[in-house]
C-alpha cells in the first residue's frame, strides 16, 4: 500500500501530471439513512474525477469519533480528508501544523464571494489563511408545532412563543404534553439558547456568548430567559424521553404540542410523511424575531508528505463547494448551502424560509464558533441538572453567569 | 531441598531462598513482556497522563503548566461529587451482588445438574453482547409505558410501579439490574472452574463428618477457592471503575446528571469537552482512590506474616515515595526546579530502602 | 490434595430424580433463567417485527408479522457512510484480528501466570502488582500515549499494532487468572517434575497446560468477547480497510440522526454476538475435558 503510493508519487514526479488517480480516505460521522445518502453525493462527485473515495465513516460525533480523527493525526498516519464541526475546535490542531493551508484553493475559487454568511469562512481562517471547507448550515433556530395536538386542544396554532406559552394550559387539559424535551443536556442547552435570543434579544445574546459578558448573563434580560426556562420546564415535564427524534415523534403524532429543535428535526417529518403547513408549522426564532444560528459542517484536510495526496486534498477542497455538488449534498442532507448563488428552487417550505432569513442576512454566528467545547459541556451538564430538578431560576443563573464568567 | 522452596505460594515467603539474578534465566525471560507492559505501558502511560493533568491541554496534549486548577476545578463540579457518590452505591452493590450470585450458580451448576451445558450457556450470554444494545434491551423493559410496569399492570395489578430509569433516586438500580445481568455470567464461569478444581475427597470428608453442604461450601469450600475469589474480585471491581458503555447507552447519565459515573467524566471532558487537562485530572484522581482500594488487597496477597503496623507504615513509605517520584517527573517535565521534589523522593526512597531491611530482618528473628 | 483421579462436577450428588433438593434445585435455576433469558427474548421478538409494530409499543408482544427484513439489512444492507454492504464487510477483519489476538494475549498471560506462581524472581510481585493496578485505567485515557508509542515502534496504523494492544490490555486480567489458577494447582506434581530435571518450558508445556484447560476456556471466553466486541483499538489503530465488524455495528446502532430502526439495532447486535455465543457453547465440553487430562497427567 505504502509502496505503491511511493511509486506513483514518483511516477508523478517524473511526468508532472496532477491528474492521475489518487485513493483518498476521508473521515465523516454521518451514517444515518439521509446523512449516508448526502455522503454519498460526495463521494460519486469525486469518484467521477478519475480519483477513489475511501469511505471512513464513524457514528457519534464529539465523543466517538473525534479521538479517532485526533489520533491518526497525531500518530502520524493520516486520513486525507476529515469532518469536523467548523469553529474553534479544529485551531490547535492547525497551530501544531497538522492541517493543509488551503488559501490558494480559496483564492481560485474565489470563495471570499459566494461563501454566505461570510461568518462561515470566518470560522476556517486563522492568521488569514483558510483551513478548512465548510459545506452546509444548520440552525438551531426552529420551533416545530403539531397542527393535531393544537386542533385536538381546540387552539389555533400559535404564531409565536408568547400564544404558545398561553395555550399550554389548554394543551395540557387536553392531555398532550405542550412542550416535547428530549433529556439530554445538548437538547435543553439548545432550546434555552433559541430563548434567549428570542426573549432576551440578540445584542444580550451576543453580549454573553460572543463577548463573554457576565454581568450581562447576571442581569434582568437573562433573568426573564431563565423564568421562562422554569415555564418551559414544567410544560416539558411529562415528557419521558432521552433522543431528540423520539420527542419529535411526539410532535409528530400530535401528542405533543410543540418542539424546539433544529432544523435536522425537518428529516423526521418527511420520513412520517408529514407536510409542512398542513401537518405542522415550523418557526423561525421562536416567531419572535426571524433569525438563523449558522452552525455547520466543514471538512479539513491534514498535511501530508506526499505531493500526489496533497494536489488531491486539494481538488477534493475545491469539489465539495462547487455549485452542483452543494445542491444535491444539502437537498439530501435537509441543509443549508454555503453559498447563496445556487437554485435550491426544489428545496421545501420550511427551507425556502430559512434560504429566506439567509438572504436577508438574518444571521448569528453559532455556538461552536463562541464559545469553547469546554464551556459547552460546563454550560450543558448544568443545563441537564437544571431541566432534570427543581433549581430555581435565581441559583440556575448565578451558576450561568459563574461559568461565562470563567469561559474562555 | 531448594527445588521446592522454588514454588512459594505466597510473596513473603520469598524471603525464605536465595535469589539470584541468573537463577532460573527462562523464568526471567519469559516474564519480558510483563515486564515490559507494565513498566513501558501502564507505568509510563500512568506518568503521561498524570503530568498532562497538571497542565491546561484542551484539544492536543501540551505541556503548559497550569499547576493544582484542573484538580481545584474538579472537585468543585457538582457532575464529578454525583459521579463519584453513584460510583461508590454501585459498586458496592454490583460486588457483593455479582459475587453472590456468581457463586450461587456456580455452584448449583457443579451439583451434577441435567443440562449443566445449558444453563451454563444460558447464564453466560448476556456476556457477549455489547454494552449498547444491552442498555436498549435493558431501558426497554424497565418503560413504563410499554414495559414490565405496563405487563404488570395488564395482568389486573392496577398501582404496580416500577419505573427506576426516570426516577433520580432509583436510576442506579435500574444500571445495576443490567450490569448484573450482563457480567455475572463470567463470576460464574470462573467460580465454576474453580470448584472443579476442589478435590472430590474434600466432599467425602466433608459427609464422613456429617457436615451439612451448605456448611461445607461456607466452611471448607470457599476458604479454598480464595484465589479464585480474588480473581473475580478483581475483574468485577475494574469493571466497576470503567463503567461507561452501559450508562451510555441506558440513561445517558439521565435524567439530568443523577445517573454521571467518573469514567464518563473522563471521557466526556477529554474528548467531547476537548479539555484533556480536566479528563486527566479526574483519572488520576480514580486512579489514586484504585491504589488506596486495593491495599487491602495487598495485604491479603503480600503481607503475610507482617505486622499490621509495621505493613501500613511500609504501604505509607511507599506512596510517600511514589509522590516523590511523580513529583520528580511532573517537574522536570515542566522544567520547574527539581531541588525539593528530587530532594523529597530521595529521603522517601531511602526511609523505605531501611525500613524495609528492618521489616524482613523482624520477620525473620520473629 | 494429590488425587484428582475424577471426571466432571466435584459437588456432592443428588440422590433422588424427584427429591425435594431436586425440585427445589431445577425450581431455582429455571426462575433465574427467567430473568437471563428475558431481554434476550425481547431482544428476537423485536428483531423480527416491522417498524410501525414497534412504534405500537408493546415490547414482550410477540410479533403479528414475522419480517426477516431485518436480519437482512443488518447482515447486508445497512449503510454505513456510503457502503451498504452491513455488518458483512467487516466480518473477516473480525476475524484476523480475533485470531492472532487471543492466542497472542493468552500464551503470553498464561506463561506469565505460571512464573508468576511457580518460579518468583525478586521484583516479580512488584511487576505483577502494576499490572493488576492496570487493570483498572479506564482505556480511553491511554489512547494517545498509545498512539505516541506506537508511531514510534512504527506499528501505528497496522493489523500488528493492534494485536499488540489487545495483548497489553488483555494482560493483567489473564495474567491473575493463570497465576491464581496454578497457584491452586497441587504442589506435588511440580516438586516430582523438578526432582526428575524437568525445566521452565517442560513443566509448562508436559504438566501445567493440560491440567488447566478450564482456566484456557475462562480466559477464551473473556478474550473472544473483549476482542471481538472491542470497537475503540480496532477504529483507532487501524484502517477502513481492516475495520472490524464493530464499527459497523457502531455505526448501525449509534447513529444521531434520522429514525433509529431498533430491529436493525438488534438483529445487528445478536449477529455480532453469535461468534462469542457459538465458542461459548462450544467451550462448554471443554470444562469436563480439562479434568479428564488433568487426571491422566496426575
Amino acid at each position: 500500500m505504502k509502496l505503491t503510493t511511493k511509486l506513483l508519487a514518483a511516477t508523478a514526479m517524473v511526468s508532472a501530471s496532477a491528474a492521475s488517480a489518487v485513493e483518498l480516505e476521508v473521515t465523516h460521522w454521518w451514517t444515518s439513512g439521509g446523512e449516508a445518502a448526502a455522503v454519498s453525493e460526495f463521494a460519486a462527485a469525486w469518484n467521477a474525477t478519475g480519483n477513489t473515495w475511501v469511505d471512513g465513516a464513524i457514528a457519534g460525533s464529539g465523543g466517538t469519533a473525534r479521538p479517532i480523527i485526533i489520533s491518526r493525526i497525531l500518530g502520524g498516519d493520516p486520513m486525507g480528508a476529515t469532518q469536523l464541526n467548523h469553529g474553534r475546535q479544529a485551531e490547535e490542531l492547525i497551530e501544531a501544523g497538522l492541517m493543509l493551508d488551503l488559501t490558494d484553493v480559496a483564492e481560485a475559487g474565489n470563495w471570499a464571494d459566494i461563501v454566505n454568511p461570510s461568518s462561515l469562512l470566518e470560522g476556517c481562517t486563522l492568521d488569514g489563511k483558510i483551513y478548512c471547507v465548510p459545506v452546509n448550515i444548520h440552525s438551531f433556530q426552529w420551533m416545530w408545532l403539531s397542527h393535531q395536538a393544537f386542533a385536538d386542544a381546540g387552539l389555533d396554532v400559535p404564531t409565536n412563543w408568547d400564544e404558545f406559552t398561553a395555550s399550554a394550559d389548554a394543551l395540557e387539559a387536553a392531555g398532550k404534553v405542550p412542550l416535547a424535551m428530549g433529556q439530554q443536556g445538548w437538547q435543553q442547552n439548545g432550546a434555552f439558547g433559541v430563548m434567549a435570543v428570542a426573549i432576551a434579544g440578540q445584542d444580550a445574546w451576543l453580549a454573553v456568548n460572543a463577548d463573554k459578558n457576565a454581568d450581562v448573563a447576571a442581569g434582568p434580560e437573562y433573568a426573564k430567559v431563565f423564568e421562562a426556562a422554569v415555564a418551559a420546564r414544567a410544560m416539558a415535564a411529562n415528557t419521558n424521553v432521552q433522543d431528540w427524534n423520539q420527542a419529535t415523534n411526539m410532535v409528530i403524532t400530535g401528542e405533543a404540542g410543540a418542539q424546539i429543535m433544529g432544523d435536522w428535526a425537518q428529516g423526521e417529518f418527511s420520513v412520517a410523511g408529514s407536510v409542512a403547513g398542513t401537518d405542522y408549522t415550523c418557526l423561525p426564532g421562536l416567531g419572535v424575531n426571524e433569525i438563523l444560528d449558522t452552525g455547520g459542517d466543514a471538512f479539513y484536510f491534514p498535511v501530508n508528505d506526499d505531493p500526489e495526496i496533497t494536489a488531491a486534498q486539494k481538488e477534493l477542497a475545491a469539489l465539495l463547494i462547487s455549485p452542483e455538488v452543494q445542491v444535491s449534498f444539502n437537498l439530501a442532507k435537509g441543509s443549508l448551502p454555503v453559498r447563496g448563488d445556487i437554485d435550491m428552487s426544489t428545496a421545501n417550505d420550511c427551507m425556502q424560509k430559512g434560504l429566506e432569513i439567509l438572504a436577508a442576512g438574518n444571521v448569528l454566528p453559532s455556538g461552536d464558533q463562541n464559545l469553547s467545547a469546554d464551556t459547552t459541556t460546563q454550560i450543558e451538564d448544568l443545563m441537564a441538572e437544571f431541566w432534570s430538578g427543581d433549581m430555581s431560576a435565581a441559583d440556575a443563573q448565578t451558576r450561568y453567569a459563574a461559568l461565562i464568567a470563567s469561559a474562555d | 531441598m531448594s527445588v521446592v522452596e522454588d514454588r512459594s505460594l505466597q510473596g513473603a515467603a520469598g524471603a525464605k531462598r536465595p535469589i539470584r539474578l541468573f537463577r532460573n534465566p527462562m523464568a526471567k525471560i519469559a516474564s519480558i513482556p510483563m515486564i515490559l507492559t507494565a513498566m513501558v505501558v501502564f507505568v509510563g502511560g500512568t506518568l503521561w497522563t498524570v503530568v498532562h493533568s497538571f497542565s491546561g491541554s484542551k484539544l492536543l496534549p501540551r505541556l503548559n503548566w497550569v499547576g493544582f486548577d484542573q484538580y481545584e476545578r474538579l472537585w468543585e463540579t457538582p457532575r464529578w461529587l454525583i459521579s463519584i457518590s453513584n460510583l461508590a452505591l454501585y459498586g458496592i452493590c454490583s460486588l457483593i451482588l455479582t459475587l453472590t450470585i456468581g457463586f450461587v450458580l456456580a455452584a448449583l451448576l457443579d451439583r451434577k445438574i441435567r443440562g449443566e451445558g445449558v444453563f451454563r450457556t444460558i447464564f453466560l450470554y448476556p456476556f457477549a453482547l455489547s454494552f449498547v444494545v444491552t442498555g436498549i434491551a435493558w431501558q426497554w423493559i424497565l418503560n413504563p409505558d410499554f414495559g414490565l410496569q405496563n405487563l404488570v399492570r395488564e395482568w389486573g395489578w392496577e398501582s404496580f410501579v416500577f419505573n427506576p430509569l426516570n426516577d433520580p433516586d432509583t436510576v442506579m438500580f435500574g444500571l445495576l439490574i443490567a450490569g448484573i445481568w450482563q457480567g455475572s455470567g463470567l463470576i460464574m464461569c470462573i467460580m465454576l472452574a474453580g470448584l472443579r478444581g476442589i478435590d472430590e475427597d474434600i466432599w467425602k470428608a466433608a459427609r464422613v463428618d456429617g457436615i451439612g453442604t451448605v456448611k461445607t461450601y461456607i466452611r471448607i469450600v470457599i476458604p479454598m477457592m480464595r484465589p479464585v475469589f480474588i480473581t473475580s474480585l478483581v475483574l468485577i471491581a475494574s469493571g466497576i471503575i470503567k463503567l461507561y458503555d452501559l450508562v451510555v447507552a441506558q440513561t445517558n447519565g439521565g435524567p439530568g446528571i443523577s445517573s454521571e459515573v467518573p469514567a464518563k467524566y473522563v471521557i466526556e471532558y477529554m474528548f467531547r469537552a476537548q479539555n484533556l487537562g480536566q479528563g486527566f485530572a479526574a483519572s488520576t484522581m480514580m486512579l489514586v482512590s484504585v491504589v488506596i482500594i486495593l491495599i487491602p488487597w495487598a495485604y491479603l496477597e503480600f503481607g503475610k506474616g507482617m505486622r499490621i503496623m509495621h505493613f501500613l507504615g511500609m504501604i505509607a513509605l511507599v506512596l510517600l515515595t511514589l509522590a516523590g517520584f511523580v513529583a520528580v517527573v511532573v517537574a522536570w517535565s515542566f522544567s520547574l526546579s527539581l531541588l525539593l521534589p528530587l530532594v523529597g523522593f530521595l529521603i522517601c526512597a531511602g526511609a523505605l530502602t531501611a525500613y524495609l531491611r528492618f521489616v524482613k530482618g523482624h520477620i525473620q528473628h520473629g | 490434595m494429590a488425587d484428582i483421579a475424577m471426571t466432571g462436577p466435584r459437588g456432592p450428588k443428588p440422590k433422588k430424580r424427584f427429591s425435594r433438593t431436586n425440585i427445589f434445585l431445577y425450581g431455582t435455576l429455571i426462575m433465574i433463567s427467567m430473568y437471563y433469558l428475558l431481554p434476550l427474548y425481547v431482544m428476537i421478538v423485536t428483531s423480527l417485527k416491522g417498524m410501525p409494530e414497534i412504534r405500537l409499543g408493546n415490547v414482550f408482544g410477540p410479533p403479528l408479522e414475522i419480517t426477516y427484513e431485518p436480519w437482512v439489512k443488518a447482515w447486508s444492507e445497512a449503510c454505513t457512510g456510503v457502503n451498504c454492504d452491513g455488518l458483512s464487510r467487516g466480518f473477516w477483519n473480525s476475524v484476523n484480528i480475533l485470531i492472532p489476538s487471543v492466542v497472542l494475549s493468552i500464551a503470553i498471560a498464561s506463561v506469565n501466570g505460571y512464573a508468576l506462581s511457580n518460579w518468583k524472581f525478586k521484583g516479580s510481585e512488584v511487576f505483577f502488582t502494576i499490572l493488576i493496578l492496570g487493570a483498572f485505567i479506564p482505556y480511553q485515557t491511554m489512547i494517545y500515549p498509545i498512539v505516541i508509542m506506537l508511531r514510534e515502534i512504527g506499528l501505528m496504523g497496522d493489523l500488528g499494532g493492534l494485536v499488540l494492544v489487545h495483548s497489553v490490555f488483555g494482560m493483567p486480567i489473564l495474567t491473575l487468572l493463570f497465576r491464581n489458577y496454578f497457584t491452586s494447582v497441587p504442589e506435588e506434581l511440580f516438586k516430582a517434575a523438578r526432582v526428575d530435571g524437568a525445566g521452565f518450558w517442560r513443566i509448562y508445556f508436559q504438566i501445567m497446560l493440560p491440567m488447566a484447560l478450564p482456566i484456557f476456556v475462562v480466559a477464551v471466553i473473556l478474550q473472544v468477547t473483549g476482542i471481538w466486541n472491542d470497537f475503540l483499538f480496532g477504529v483507532i489503530y487501524t484502517k477502513p480497510a481492516t475495520y472490524p465488524m464493530t464499527v459497523q455495528l457502531n455505526n448501525i446502532v449509534n447513529s444521531v440522526q434520522g429514525v433509529k430502526e431498533y430491529n436493525v439495532n438488534m438483529a445487528a447486535t445478536l449477529l455480532t454476538g453469535l461468534v462469542p455465543l457459538v465458542i461459548y457453547f462450544l467451550s462448554g465440553k471443554l470444562f469436563v475435558r480439562g479434568i479428564a487430562a488433568g487426571a491422566v497427567k496426575g
